[in-house]
């Protein structure tokens, strides 16, 4: 055994490597494949062995091994059962005890919360009003992000007179939400953008500013300025599609991105204007930021700087007081709100933050969407919807509920490999996703991720449209805050209150 | 159009894979668990990674136009087959290793199986399939089958 046990610090790691020596031909490509340090080979024994406390469950060796002699299982709860003290709670200390820190965690968070897609169910047409076949009948989905006049004057000529304020025409109501580039790897961004490219939506450049070589993809791309403005200069935002003003982040509310110094490279400090090395830590405000007026200078001078030309998104985190906030900056100027779930993903966020604060996604945006029509300012924004957003069905339930377009990140990353083991932060992501590591990035193969992202989109767009289809609809507009589309099971009164919908049954 | 194997070190991702299955498309057997459990001495791979992290890549016969080792061969075992690859006769090789000696790749390799003399082994582009057996299990498309294109 290469690998000693110390009580000081042990922890029993949440898997278990099990592998068949039977069918175990030792070809090593699990302990090469393992960037964990779970998987070794003993010379003198001729045998691959495995340390269980160093596995992340991320089934990279169970996908590579050719004979298929691995399983990764969780390991039993090894502790007497106490209803108050989980399991998870007596590692939590061990772990804070042991070594001192903060837990930093990624991915959405994994507790238990009630997941509202799931007791929202959708509507079909039956006898009185004609379903469509979306293989035989035309369907649209084409979206524009951006600003809606109030009024439509038309001139004789035909033609409107009304100036349209900049949009973001997108031919899917779904986008790539932001990822960095620092948080996940070149050859990521590079298929994200070729994934767009070809199904004419846009993916977000994240906070740490754009890669030279990925400014090729510049007309479908929405460019990041974060508390931390990494990389934002004025090529950076005249060569984008759209503008996006992080405020928060649904896994993190309230506090910034952090970039841990081992994945700066030497790439990246170049995109990110930063040492090499260095830790990137956004601030959790914008320290220009402390109002609504505030926002609304920044919003005109990102406007100002790129001629009005394209249109400026806030996204903010799902809080507390979603609706207000979302109101006060729709009349700050800006001509989209993303609000972002708390099952949203992260690459690195403190384990308690990521885990209990901001509010699901579902509530918030029917909520925002409700109050933002009291006002009748709802022309004024386009909502995007982000956090958590599994299937095609959370998808066509959030524009039900009032979302004009959907960002995907989880999603998008499980796409092109990712198993949510939830080890971005430690930057030796097995599937080469959330790395910087030049040997670990080539896991994704662009050629490879682009084509299985284009796939993903491809597929859903076709479920939504049969989605539509069965309910009557042809056009993704009609649908759009269309709640009687939508009914709820096992809900209580008061959810169903907030979201807008009717019981299942009425 | 004579296809070859492509190589493109930007995504191998070092899993020897390829290795693996040419060891099994060039057994007895054919059976990945049989092979490795019980065939001895086993085939050897006619492909091999090179490594030094983080460039890695597989590398085979590259099937010369103007093939060195179908040159030096002294009795013409080294020869080029109906499909264009460049084979070696196992019948009549004699395994004097000039071909191992001339070869610019390093990619021709002795095989110790047969008792009397070392036989030269490799890549023979997999008779018995359409797409070489590295080329299917590559899983990331590291090594893929290509059309030749001139050289300028």
């Amino acid at each position: 055994m290469k690998w000693m046990k110390n009580l000081k610090t042990y922890i029993p790691g949440d898997f278990v490597v099990v592998r068949d020596d039977n069918k175990c031909i030792r070809c090593k490509a699990c302990v090469e494949q393992c960037s964990f340090e779970a998987n070794f080979y003993d010379d003198e024994e001729d045998r691959v062995w495995s340390w269980d406390g160093h596995c992340v469950g991320c089934q990279r060796c169970v996908y590579i091994c050719p004979t298929d002699a691995i399983r990764v299982e969780p390991r039993e709860e090894i502790y007497r059962h106490h209803e108050n003290w989980k399991i998870y709670h007596i590692k939590g200390i061990e772990k804070r005890a042991n070594f001192g820190g903060a837990p930093i965690v990624s991915m959405g968070t994994d507790k238990e919360y009630p997941i509202y897609w799931d007791h929202i169910l959708l509507n079909a047409s039956q006898v009185t009003n004609p379903a469509i076949d979306p293989l035989r009948e035309p369907m649209e989905l084409k979206t524009f992000i951006g600003r809606k006049p109030s009024v439509l004057e038309i001139k004789k000529s035909k033609y409107s007179k009304t100036k349209i304020p900049p949009q973001l025409e997108l031919e899917i109501p779904i986008m790539f939400s932001a990822m960095s580039y620092g948080a996940v790897s070149k050859n990521v961004i590079e298929a994200l953008g070729r994934a767009s490219e070809a199904m004419a939506t846009c993916f977000n450049s994240g906070e740490g500013g754009l890669y030279k070589e990925h400014y090729k993809f510049g007309n479908r791309l929405i460019v990041q300025v974060a508390s931390g403005r990494f990389g934002v200069h004025k090529d950076y935002l005249n060569i984008a599609s759209a503008i996006e003003i992080k405020i928060g982040q649904g896994a993190k509310p309230g506090i910034g991105g952090h970039l841990p110094g081992e994945k700066v490279s030497k790439e990246i400090s170049e995109t990110r204007m930063m040492p090499r090395g260095a830790d990137a830590i956004s601030p959790a405000p914008h320290h220009d930021i402390y109002s609504i007026e505030d926002l609304r200078q920044l919003i005109y001078a990102l406007k100002e700087a790129t001629r009005y030309r394209k249109p400026v998104i806030v996204k903010i985190a799902a809080v507390h007081n979603v609706a207000a906030i979302a109101s006060g900056i729709a009349r700050a100027g800006a001509d989209a709100i993303c609000i972002d779930g708390f099952k949203g993903g992260t690459g690195a966020s403190p384990q308690v933050i990521r885990d209990c604060v901001g509010i699901p996604l579902e509530l918030a945006l029917a909520s925002v969407d409700t109050r933002l029509r009291e006002e009748g300012i709802r022309n004024e924004v386009s909502l995007i919807a982000s956090g958590g957003t599994r299937c095609s069905t959370d998808v066509i339930k959030a524009i039900a509920l009032g979302a004009d377009a959907v960002y995907i990140g989880t999603a998008a990353l499980v796409a092109i490999g990712c198993h949510l083991c939830q080890q971005c932060q430690r930057g030796n992501c097995a599937w080469g996703i959330a790395t910087q590591d030049p040997f670990l990035s080539k896991r994704v193969n662009p050629d490879i991720a682009a084509e299985k992202l284009i796939n993903l989109l491809k597929v859903w767009s076709l479920e939504i449209k049969e989605m539509m289809g069965a309910m009557g609809i042809n056009s993704i507009e009609s649908l759009r805050g269309n709640r009687l589309a939508l009914r709820g099971v096992g809900l209580t009164d008061t959810d169903l209150n907030i979201l807008g919908i009717l019981p299942a049954g009425a | 159009m004579m296809k070859i194997i492509k190589v493109n070190e930007d995504v191998c991702v070092l899993c020897h894979l390829c290795e693996i299955a040419c060891i099994v498309e060039h057994s007895e057997s054919k059976d990945i668990l049989k092979v490795f459990k019980r065939e001895k001495p086993r085939p050897i791979a006619r492909c091999a990674v090179e490594e030094d992290k983080p460039l890695s890549f597989s590398l085979m016969c590259r099937h010369c136009d103007d093939a060195p080792c179908v040159k030096a061969c002294s009795n013409g075992s080294m020869h080029r087959d109906e499909r264009g690859y460049v084979v070696v006769d196992e019948e009549t090789c004699i395994g004097c290793w000039m071909c191992i000696m001339v070869c610019p790749y390093g990619v021709i390799r002795r095989d110790e199986r047969r008792q009397k003399w070392n036989l030269s082994t490799k890549c023979n582009m997999c008779p018995d399939r359409d797409i070489p057996a590295c080329v299917e299990v590559c899983p990331n498309e590291a090594l893929v089958l290509g059309d030749v294109v001139e050289c300028t």
